[in-house]
């Protein structure tokens, strides 16, 4: 057999490539009509699996926020509470135990509770958390100072809270507070502000513990204590690379406690596994249908085509030329669909209330948009192989 | 005499087809010059598109050989067949001939594109050789916009402006009217002796026979006839030849 010398090859590659271009792209546009309305199927698939994924993200961030942007490496939790930081309540001495653990830092409570602002026209549900300034669990500010110690009746607004009510630095608001089985009222002046810290699906309010304490809705037997009890101790280290390591030596050194990492708490976070598995469940479904109306499309495409493929590879077009005219063209397709799509999500989100968790920019959308590139040419695979396998006999009536 | 452009030599081609061998092509020796057009004629079933398909090299011969321009078909790869279809052959068909998304000239030039020659003077020639098959207000039609005679001439021009050693037709006047069907068959002779090419074509209508110089006619797969003086040739197109 005889072979063709590799600077023939090269040349007869570019040759292709371009040729390929030529083939797709002339098609493209003298088929526009047709082509975009497939670009149009590609971009309702597109909104569809871009708002599954800033839903997801939005939800995520929603329910993990102030967790995942603590600045600390570790979480400690009372024994058995299987990470739930709802479950979990921890001695008051434990802070300081943990304090005097060799390796760490810096240990903050975190105390959680929920209250509702109602100086409002409409009242607001907010996550109320107890915290220190200056320790771990107090974000760093945006705008104002931090609350002073004891139980001054200060708070720190999450960012949150003033785009849903309009609160500035200064301003004075009044929060509803169950104490047994009467409301109490009570006061705060807002003195600064942080941002991102979202918790559990509502803005947040960062008081101290004290005040915490007072403030936060109790039952009955609460009522009788008006000692604060730290669901979770925040605790920053100082070789954050030794995780695991400090997460057994807490675990040895301190009584009644587990440790883990930012990550675990996050998952158990109740429901936020299930509700983040059902939106990925989602948007695979989505992508999947993609896949297949895609793939579908490109196959009827391929096989109206036989004749026309048949001829180019009877003229001498290369099995190349033809497989890769079929690869630029679905590419191209895809890609003008997912940007429409694209487009067409962004002004959808212009359009959405704050109430509704709906992050467009997150690291979901990007891998949405990643995936929806890729399922263009996977659905066409088939399409592109059985073009690539048509005989130029079918050109001569052969085939 | 000119070079000889093609030569066939013994070629064989069985298919096997519910336990039977079908002898397709049995045993056909023949060869075609430069500047040489011929039709090859015979019944529905006698084997000649099986032939076309070997000379266009699409169809690999069960035995025998097939050179064209000198070069033996049967030693050769997929990928140097792919490149003596593009180099060496011209083709036109029965029909879906032209690819729809590209203009008249665009088709023509694509032969050329293929060939990595579509350079200025290479859409010149293109533009020059739609203007000889009277097509030159037709350059930027797309083929829908073409009637079944006009596609045909586009398809001849394709077929010849890479300067190929053969030029093969599949049965170019299968849908023509008869007008249309003389037209292009005395262009595509016109053209293949002009440029000193060697024309292969297929027909299952003989007065169309008239515009060639040999007429090779075959039956069950064998060659039973070769026609080659002008006078023989005629009485074929006309019907009048006696059998």
């Amino acid at each position: 057999m005889e072979n063709i010398p590799t600077s023939e090859n090269d040349g007869f590659l570019m040759n292709n490539i371009f040729l390929a271009f030529y083939l797709a792209l002339k098609e493209i546009i003298r088929n526009r009509g047709r082509f975009l309305l497939v670009s149009l199927v590609i971009a309702l698939i597109t909104l569809l699996v871009l708002f599954i994924a800033a839903l997801g993200e939005g939800l995520a961030t929603a329910n993990r926020q102030y967790v995942g942007n603590l600045n600390a490496e570790l979480i400690v939790f009372l024994e058995k509470s299987d990470y739930i930081i709802a479950s979990s309540r921890l001695d008051t001495n434990t802070e300081r135990t943990v304090r005097r653990v060799d390796g760490v830092a810096d240990v903050g409570p975190i105390y959680t509770s929920s209250t509702e602002i109602v100086s409002l026209e409409e009242p607001l549900k907010v996550s109320l958390l107890g915290v220190e300034a200056g320790r771990p669990g107090m974000p760093p500010l945006i705008e104002g100072r931090d609350f002073r110690g004891g139980s001054a009746r200060e708070t720190v607004i999450d960012r949150g809270v003033a785009l849903r009510s309009g609160i500035k630095v200064g301003d004075t608001i009044e929060i509803r507070s169950t104490q047994g089985t009467e409301d109490e009222f009570f006061r705060l002046t807002v003195v600064g502000m942080v941002e991102g810290q979202s918790y559990f699906f509502q803005p947040t309010l960062f008081v101290p513990p004290a005040t915490w304490e007072l403030i936060r809705p109790q039952s009955e037997a609460d009522l009788n204590s008006d000692t604060a009890y730290p669901n979770i101790l925040a605790v920053k280290l100082m070789d954050p690379n030794q995780v695991e390591i400090m997460a057994q030596r807490l675990t040895s050194n301190v009584k009644n406690i587990e440790v883990t990492d930012i990550e675990t708490t996050i998952n158990n976070i109740p429901g936020y596994s299930a509700q983040q598995g059902t939106v990925q469940t989602q948007g695979f479904f989505t992508l999947l249908i993609g896949v297949l109306v895609i793939g579908g499309f490109f196959q009827i495409q391929i096989l109206q085509k036989v004749p026309q493929i048949g001829v180019l590879k009877a003229i001498g077009s290369s099995n190349g030329v033809v497989g890769w005219a079929a690869v630029i063209q679905i590419i191209v397709v895809t890609a003008i669909g997912v940007a429409i799509g694209g487009v067409f999500t962004y002004l959808f989100s212009l359009g959405l209330p704050p109430t509704i968790p709906f992050v467009f920019n997150g690291t979901r959308s990007l891998i949405a948009i990643a995936l929806l590139l890729f399922i263009g040419p996977l659905g066409g695979m088939v399409s592109i192989i059985y073009a690539v396998r048509i005989e130029p006999l079918k050109a001569l009536r052969l085939g | 005499m000119n070079s000889i452009a093609l030569e066939v030599k013994d070629l064989v081609k069985t298919f096997a087809l519910d336990g039977t061998t079908i002898n397709a092509v049995d045993n056909v020796s023949f060869q075609v010059h430069s500047g040489e057009f011929i039709a090859l004629v015979g019944p529905s079933g006698s084997g000649k598109t099986t032939m076309l398909s070997i000379l266009a090299a699409l169809l690999s011969p069960t035995s025998g050989q097939v050179l064209i321009d000198g070069q033996d078909l049967s030693q050769m790869n997929e990928k140097r067949r792919v490149k003596l279809r593009r180099e060496k052959i011209g083709f036109t068909f029965q029909s879906n001939n032209l690819i729809p998304f590209l203009t008249a000239q665009e088709n023509v030039e694509f032969m050329l594109r293929l060939n990595g020659q579509a350079d200025k003077a290479g859409r010149m020639r293109s533009a020059e050789i739609l203007a000889r098959l009277g097509l030159s207000d037709r350059l930027h039609n797309l083929p829908a916009q073409l009637s079944g005679g006009q596609q045909q001439r586009v398809a001849i021009a394709r077929a010849l402006i890479h300067n190929p050693a053969v030029v093969l037709a599949d049965e170019p006047t299968a849908s023509l009217d008869t007008e249309r069907a003389f037209q292009v068959v005395e262009t595509f002779a016109k053209l293949v002796h002009e440029n000193n090419r060697a024309g292969i074509m297929v027909t299952h209508d003989l007065r169309m026979c008239q515009y060639v110089d040999r007429v090779l006619q075959m039956q069950d797969g064998k060659l039973v006839r070769v026609v080659d003086t002008k006078a023989e040739i005629m009485e074929l197109a006309q019907g009048t030849m006696k059998h």
